[in-house]
């Protein structure tokens, strides 16, 4: 009997240790033996954990699992309480467009067998028999931009990096994924990991760099683990050598190191202060030299496109935002999890079809897009359709792709006011329209808060210093949720002004 | 706990086993900590001279992260996710009841030194919040269910 329990750190935070351990006492007890696979999750994080039975028809998913829930999985399969089916067949499943997931919860993370069979290592090969100008060209050609948030086309960014001299380059991977609502690199580092790995050596062929480090939070034990196993299989098998080697390297709590310039003084061993820009990374980044910053999602969707062409990553999306994006749908929302499509699904479908509307079952009153530095939208949004572009003409961004759903209980007010909170205890200090602007921000919101409505254009006026005076985005895309829920959400903030009286 | 000799050792072993790495001063913070359970005040000049640093220097990175500490935590250390989309399944709420059932606030360790509470950022469990961490290990929808495990 073959089973697959992921090994994801949502299922794990489910009980999926205690599954995996279940099955095996259940096993041994019957005299049956069983292979388990821990594998990535399939992104349906309300099914978590989610078993899932090798049969002849396919493989069949049970969930959520719970310890008393494990005898049946060695009975009768179709009768069993939480038997959901084929799992490819579900809905969730078979909407999406996995391109960069597509290995994810399918395969043994660890197996590079298991990686090569389901197409692993084809754009590695075939970027082996190609000029550094012909790879960077093709990524260019794929229109895929940075997945982190800023959206930078990654093909211009190899191409400075390339086309830099230096002896010595590097290609770092921002795997310090920080931002509420996000998990998609976590997953895909525990999911697919060598994923990761192939798509740091094509851009390391592309740009002359010999050597990659990614920066993995700390936050992340699981993704950790997983990462430095991967690249020791990668290593002993040659697929990582002479020509390109990578280290994992482990953060240590510091939100600001996300930002790309942070994390290189970081990577160094310094405090993770931002830098002014010029000079580009690309030109003088890690220790000086040229260096690629990638998001994992970026350099992780480089594989597909160099194994199947740049037209055909293309031939999806809108506008200017080409390929597929992996939707991370999360907070007070029924069907949360990841959920990879092609750009252009509005914010509605996102929020109410795909999501299913809150857990809690009440109204959904605002939707935090891209993070805790993303815009707050309400459901008069809702037509926007996903993409860089078109967010950013509603006062928003996308950025990584995270979707934090609240219900109608929620405060605007608070919300504003945390993320001035979190951007006081996390700034940097170097700039001073973050340090001390978000600061004052919390002490503007409180007075707000206390009906003083002689705060307003203070706050106003604050946000638009931090907007246009911060070094980074941490403290320039503070104001964005700020804002975003003082314009859409005006009565929140009345409503304080009416206690007071 | 280590005596002084021990504890110079231990991380003179550590500052040779991280030679050679490009930026090693996090990964060898990392190893100390693991090791001691905190950065010993004695170990900021030890590393500053194998590194070639002035103590300030090491001191402020120290100082920059939140995970490193210069004290022992309790026995167990218990974070619990503040960021938003955690917000928006109670987690505020049950970090009140937490601290109110533990009495102490966040970066606070029990008078008994039984536990350290840790405010945390986001640990990637966004779909299924309120996300906690106890001594290391994942916990997702939790409520103060949680203390059970940080009884003893």
């Amino acid at each position: 009997m073959k089973l697959y329990v992921p090994l994801d750190s949502a299922a794990v935070a489910l009980g999926a240790d205690r599954i995996a351990q279940a099955i095996r006492d259940e096993a041994a007890a019957r005299g049956v033996a069983v292979e388990i696979i821990r594998n990535g999750s399939r992104g349906m994080v309300w099914l978590e954990p989610l078993v899932e039975v090798v049969t002849d028809a396919g493989r069949i998913g049970f969930g959520p699992m719970t310890p008393a829930d494990v005898p049946g999985l060695f009975g009768d399969l179709a009768s069993h309480p939480r038997a959901l089916g084929l799992v490819e067949d579900l809905p969730w499943m078979k909407g999406q467009t996995r391109l960069t997931f597509a290995r994810v919860g399918v395969i043994d993370p660890l197996s590079l067998d298991d990686y090569r069979a389901h197409g692993g290592l084809a754009g590695l090969e075939r970027a082996r028999g190609m000029s550094k100008a012909e790879i960077v060209a093709e990524v260019t050609e794929s229109g895929l931009r940075g997945r982190g948030g800023a959206g930078f086309p990654t093909g211009i960014k190899w191409k400075t990096v390339s086309e830099a001299p230096g002896a010595q380059k590097y290609i770092v991977c921002n795997a310090d994924e920080g931002d509420s609502a996000t998990f998609a690199d976590r997953m895909l580092m525990e999911g697919d990991p060598f994923c990761l790995i192939e798509g740091m050596a094509i851009a390391g062929l592309a740009c002359g760099a010999s050597k990659g480090y990614v920066y993995l939070r700390s936050e992340y034990p699981v993704a950790i683990r997983i990462m430095r196993e991967a690249v020791r299989i990668a290593r002993a098998a040659g697929i990582l050598g002479p020509e390109f080697d990578m280290e994992i390297r482990v953060g240590a709590g510091a939100y600001v190191c996300g930002e790309e310039t942070s994390l290189l003084n970081s990577l160094e061993g310094k405090r993770g202060i931002v830098r002014a820009k010029p000079p580009l990374p690309a030109l003088q980044g890690f220790l000086g030299r040229p260096t690629v910053v990638n998001n994992v999602i970026s350099l992780a969707s480089v594989p597909v496109i160099m194994a199947r062409g740049a037209a055909f990553y293309k031939d999806f999306g809108l506008g200017r935002s080409r390929g597929t994006i992996p939707l991370q749908i999360a907070g007070n929302v029924r069907f949360g999890g990841l959920y990879e499509c092609a750009f252009g699904l509005t914010l509605g479908q996102i929020v109410n079809e795909i999501g299913g509307g809150t857990a809690s079952g009440r109204p959904v009153k605002a939707v935090q897009v891209g993070g805790p530095l993303g815009a707050w939208f309400p459901p008069a949004l809702f037509d926007t359709p996903f993409g860089y572009e078109e967010f950013g003409a509603q006062d928003g961004l996308i950025g990584h792709a995270g979707l934090t759903v609240a219900d109608d209980t929620v405060d605007m007010l608070q919300m504003a006011r945390f993320a001035m909170e979190f951007c006081a205890i996390e700034s940097c200090g170097k700039c001073t329209p973050c340090r001390i602007g978000s600061t004052r921000g919390v002490e503007t919101i409180d007075r707000l808060a206390r009906g003083d409505a002689s705060a307003l254009p203070i706050l106003t006026d604050l946000c638009n210093t931090m907007k246009f005076g911060s070094l980074c985005a941490l403290g320039g895309f503070t104001p964005y949720p700020v804002l975003s829920a003082l314009t859409h959400f005006p009565d929140d903030f009345a409503r304080a002004k009416e206690a007071a009286e | 706990m280590l005596d002084s000799h021990a504890q110079t050792d231990r991380i003179a072993e550590i500052l040779q086993a991280h030679q050679g790495l490009e930026g090693p001063l996090l990964p060898i913070l990392h190893a100390i900590q693991e090791s001691f359970g905190y950065i010993p005040e004695a170990a900021v000049p030890q590393i500053a001279k194998a590194l070639m640093l002035s103590k300030a220097e090491v001191h402020g990175v120290i100082s920059f992260y939140h995970d490193f500490r210069n004290k022992p935590s309790g026995r167990h250390v218990l974070k619990l996710c503040r960021a938003e989309a955690c917000q928006t399944v109670g987690a505020d709420a049950v970090a009140d009841r937490i601290r109110r059932a533990l009495g102490i606030d966040w970066h606070e360790t029990t008078p008994d030194g039984r536990v350290t509470l840790e405010p945390v950022f986001c640990l990637g469990l966004c779909a299924c919040g309120p996300a906690a961490m106890v001594d290391g290990r994942l916990v997702g929808r939790v409520d103060e269910g949680v203390l059970a495990e940080v009884a003893k």
